[in-house]
């Protein structure tokens, strides 16, 4: 499967992201610099790491989600593309309106940085399908500005599609019904707080976000 | 021509921010302080040529977020 992670000024998770596809699928990503307008052809997976890109400016992910790249990547994931952002990139997803709801402050204000125990609410998605059902697994998670906020309608209508994906099963960030990581409507969009690309190899500590990849390998190859 | 953007946060969502803010004025004693909220100013020096309507689409693409934030526009004379 041929990959590519989108790197922002600012963006300091897109090595994590590089090593943990690269050993999932085998073939280093392309890295690709956030004022190319085009995409290399024929991806089957597109990341948008975790980081402080822009530093965090007007608000986190607000800027990078109107860089030229992104233009490509919103055509990408409309075409179906599996896209995955995570921590700044979850951010930068709903900030470009691919994801719904805003990533707000921490409610206890601290940057929180450790793992996390959560559950798998969704597991018919390209990238949760190697999850069981309710699953819990343990994630870690570093951010300060994770706490997901979408009106009572807006987040009636996840539940009921299925499209929330992880659940924190422990209070992290104040998250609107400690939702952790969300699908859109295709299914082909997932953004999540925390960072399964650093749960990969036993030396990580467990292999729980190994799995998310093996999934959409798995799914697209 | 100064324009000025104020951006705050919508009436339903919560403010840390504001939270930490009026927890901080509390310890240094000032008493009556009922709620606080922080918000955003933003300062725009624009051309005369620009119009309402294009300082509206600033605030609706980029300057605010209309998912949590409101945003207010004073024009400068």
């Amino acid at each position: 499967m041929k990959t590519a992670v989108i790197v922002f000024p600012g963006s300091n998770c897109d090595r994590d992201l590089a090593v943990a596809l690269e050993q999932v699928t085998g073939r280093k990503p392309d890295m690709i610099w956030h004022t190319d307008t085009e995409l290399p052809s024929g991806l089957g997976f597109i990341g948008i790491p975790g980081g402080f890109s822009y530093g965090d400016y007007l608000r986190s992910g607000a800027i990078s989600a109107r860089s030229p790249v992104m233009r490509a990547v919103v055509a990408e994931a409309e075409r179906g593309v599996p896209v995955f952002g995570v921590c700044n990139g979850f951010q930068i997803l709903t900030e470009t309106g691919l994801l719904p709801g805003a990533l707000m402050r921490n409610a206890g204000l601290n940057f929180v940085c450790r793992d996390v125990a959560m559950t798998v609410e969704n597991t018919q998605s390209i990238f949760t399908s190697r999850y069981k059902a309710n699953e819990e697994i343990r994630i870690p998670v570093a951010h300060h500005d994770g706490n997901f906020f979408a009106d009572d309608a807006t987040l009636d209508r996840l539940e009921g599609e299925g499209r929330v994906a992880f659940r924190y099963a422990e209070e992290v960030n104040g998250a609107a019904r400690g939702i952790a990581g969300i699908l859109n409507a295709q299914g082909n969009v997932l953004g999540m707080m925390p960072h399964p690309e650093r749960m990969i190899e036993p030396a990580h500590g467990g292999l729980d976000g190994r799995r998310l990849f093996e999934g959409v390998l798995e799914a697209v190859a | 021509m100064k324009t000025r953007i104020f951006v705050t946060l919508k009436g339903g969502v919560l403010d840390p921010q504001g939270k930490a803010i009026h927890h901080a004025l509390e310890s240094l004693g000032f008493s009556g302080v009922n709620d606080v909220r922080a918000g955003k100013l933003i300062e725009l020096d624009l051309a005369e040529t620009v119009t309402d309507g294009e300082i509206e689409e600033m605030c609706k693409k980029l300057l605010a977020n209309t998912v949590i934030e409101n945003y207010r526009i004073e024009r400068g004379a």
